[in-house]
């Protein structure tokens, strides 16, 4: 198995954490979470990915056909979901944040502090 | 198979689906009340379940896929008692919160309910998960859930600030869960480093969600901010989940391959620093809310070091810590709510001798404190004895002085608090605190009158019960026998893949050593004497003050600084917290 897989999902990692770190609008930082967030699918796909295997579903087919692991992949799927789950609350609050306190600044908009 | 075992996920989750479909035309009150009583009965399931898993764990597996030949393709939920107690704890806490929560909001009707209840049973789905998959889920469905309701009040910034700050932190950590969980089941070929990447990454998604130092920032922000019924779930029981995950996953998956005596510098080490920190930040504060909150971390790192003695006797500390500090600290939010009903402040000097009008409030609100600063023999103090004589064994005599101190500060600054609000005492003025938000944050919307015993009562049980459990017969006994089933890791994987009963074993007794007596002594005094110390501080002789302030006030005002609301730092903090944690874990392991 390669280790390009795994680098990958560093390095994209470690891009969304470096943009969440740098962000200046509430925007770009949802964005930057999500990207961050999808480096999880590229390792979860990369560690039940088989060589030469078929998609998981098990009718009609001979004992002992290879297929990808389908427990990372229904994984995966819980992680997207979670995604826009948390992608859409996100926004819904920089609406507001918008609407009351006029930033989308995550600097401008610190009340609590010390 | 118990049937019971489901329950008290199931019964929240089906409520609050129910109630989302069809509580527009039940009308506001009677959502409440569906909601009180679906609460209820799943703390009533739970508190069975403690009794049933007395004696082997109750495993469930859904669908009936149980594992064939020890290998499980199914997913389950394990429970044991320590484990249902959990569930009954974040049961008991969310029935005081919908309680104490009627006619706190005005509009939106059903939509608090609900999401409560969808909080209880997220949480107690993640209690007894059994498996690494459904934990995630289960994870993943609280923190959703908590974000939602940290911003319930929308129209403010602080609540905006402190929801956005959360769930960015969280996330992160969850991502961070989530590879550990990918590269534990990819087993790659280098195993002893994947091992060391996995456990890094598990315990350091699950501090974040905990709040350890320095994964800790978000933690006051957010519970400064969320409607205080929300808070009692909170800080009662939502942070100390993280560890208990952190204490199943070393104990079923990594005690075999990473050695207790290796791990267990590194997380006495965070674990003492969180309850430092935590204590002096919490000195800091006069928003009674985020006093609490720093509270609660500095707690947080006195259950981590139980958990990171790794031994029986600490992980039967951290279960009866867990739960009585929980109830605790559930009480004293209840307390602050009354407060915030009652005067609509929530600030320590704005509430200077005020709160003699609420004498109930107060009572409870110093109860929490003294029980907090380890009063014998009260629950917390059996729970630090049983580290202090753990800690003496292993030889780390020197753990429990630092603890005895963090509890000093915590509880010290709560029992200020109560000083100067319910009894009047102290200065009107502190330059040394964080200054006060500028907006009042959360009110509650609806401005009708409430019972007064809808208030009070929660507050009042959750006090007795917190105080009170250390009676139960045996309690400690019980702890320690249980610990022992999930420490032994070989039987327990037996008992859940394989359904072999472990072999029977009375439950030990325990009494606690003179050393912790002389400890709780110590800091239940130290405590006192701290309080009268932030009421007076300006009495004391002037030599001595700028003595005090030559030493404190950098390190005071760099601490201040860190806490900036602003979530990219935060966020530096958590990669940096990961950095370190794995470089540490590295080095001891090879």
């Amino acid at each position: 198995m390669s280790y390009l897989p795994f680098v990958l999902a560093a390095w994209i990692f470690l891009v969304g954490i470096f943009g969440i770190v740098r962000s200046r609008h509430f925007i770009h930082l949802v964005v930057c979470l999500s990207l961050t967030q999808s480096s999880t699918y590229v390792l979860l796909l990369s560690i039940g990915y088989v060589k030469h295997g078929g998609a998981p579903i098990f009718k009609d087919v001979p004992l002992g056909t290879k297929a990808v692991d389908p427990v990372v992949q229904a994984l995966t799927l819980t992680d997207i979901v979670v995604s826009v789950t948390v992608a859409a609350l996100l926004l819904a609050l920089a609406i507001q944040a918008k609407k009351h306190a006029k930033t989308m600044n995550p600097d401008e908009l610190r009340p609590v502090r010390g | 198979m118990d049937v019971l075992v489901p329950l008290p996920v199931a019964i929240p989750l089906l409520t609050a689906a129910a109630l989302t479909a069809f509580g527009y035309w039940c009308g506001r009150r009677l959502d409440d009340l569906i909601a009180i009583v679906a609460t209820a009965a799943t703390l009533v399931i739970s508190l069975l379940l403690v009794f049933r898993s007395n004696d082997h764990d109750l495993v469930y597996w859904f669908g009936g896929w149980k594992p064939s030949n020890g290998v499980a393709l199914g997913i389950s939920f394990t429970v044991d008692p320590g484990v249902a107690a959990v569930a009954t704890l974040v049961a008991t806490l969310a029935l005081a919160a919908l309680v104490f929560s009627w006619r706190y909001f005005d509009e939106v009707g059903t939509l608090f309910p609900v999401l409560m209840l969808v909080f209880v049973g997220a949480m107690c789905g993640f209690a007894l998960a059994g498996d690494l998959f459904n934990l995630f889920v289960w994870f993943e469905l609280m923190s959703v859930v908590a974000y939602a309701l940290t911003g319930y009040g929308v129209e403010h910034a602080g609540p905006l600030e402190g929801a956005i700050n959360f769930a960015v932190t969280n996330s992160v950590g969850s991502f961070c869960i989530l590879f550990g969980i990918g590269f534990l089941y990819a087993r790659t070929g280098a195993l002893n480093l994947a091992q060391i990447v996995a456990f890094t990454l598990l315990v350091g998604g699950f501090m974040t969600k905990a709040g350890a130092v320095p994964f800790h920032f978000w933690l006051s922000d957010a519970y400064a901010v969320a409607p205080v019924p929300v808070c009692i779930l909170l800080a009662g029981v939502m942070s100390d989940l993280g560890l208990h995950a952190i204490a199943r996953i070393y104990w079923t998956v990594f005690s075999g391959t990473l050695s207790a005596g290796d791990i267990r510098p590194v997380l006495i080490g965070f674990g003492l620093v969180t309850a430092i920190v935590g204590g002096f930040m919490c000195f800091l504060q006069r928003d009674l809310k985020r006093m609490l909150a720093f509270a609660t971390i500095s707690n947080i790192g006195a259950v981590l070091v139980g958990i990171a003695l790794l031994t029986r006797s600490g992980l039967a500390s951290s279960i009866v810590y867990l739960n009585t500090n929980g109830l605790l600290r559930g009480a004293a939010f209840v307390a602050v709510g009354i407060l915030v009903r009652r005067f609509k402040s929530g600030d320590e000097l704005d509430l200077r001798g005020r709160g003699r009008r609420a004498p109930i409030a107060g009572v409870v609100f110093a109860a929490a404190g003294l029980g907090l600063a380890l009063l014998p023999p009260f629950g917390p103090f059996l729970a630090n004895a049983l580290v202090v004589d753990s800690a003496d064994t292993l030889g780390y005599g020197w753990v429990p002085p630092v603890l005895a101190l963090a509890a000093v500060l915590s509880a010290g600054t709560i029992l200020r608090a109560a000083a100067r609000i319910f009894g009047g005492l102290g200065e009107a003025k502190d330059p040394l605190f964080s200054h006060e938000p500028e907006e009042s944050q959360e009110e509650p919307t609806d401005t009708r009158r409430v019972s007064q015993p809808l208030l009070w009562i929660p507050a009042a049980a959750l006090a007795l019960v917190g105080l009170g459990l250390v009676f139960v017969p045996e309690l400690a006994g019980h702890a320690l026998r249980n610990a022992g089933r999930l420490v032994d890791r070989s039987a327990h994987a037996r008992e859940v893949l394989h359904g072999v009963p472990p072999s029977p074993a009375p439950a030990p007794s325990y009494s606690p050593s003179a050393a912790a007596y002389a400890y709780s002594v110590a800091s239940t005094l130290g405590a006192l004497a701290f309080a009268a110390f932030g009421l007076y501080r300006r009495r004391l002789p002037i030599v001595l003050r700028r003595a005090a302030a030559r030493v404190a006030d950098r390190p005071v005002a760099g601490l201040k600084a860190l806490h900036s609301g602003v979530v990219g730092d935060y966020v530096a903090w958590l990669t940096a917290g990961i950095a370190v944690l794995g470089g540490v874990v590295a080095v001891v392991v090879r």
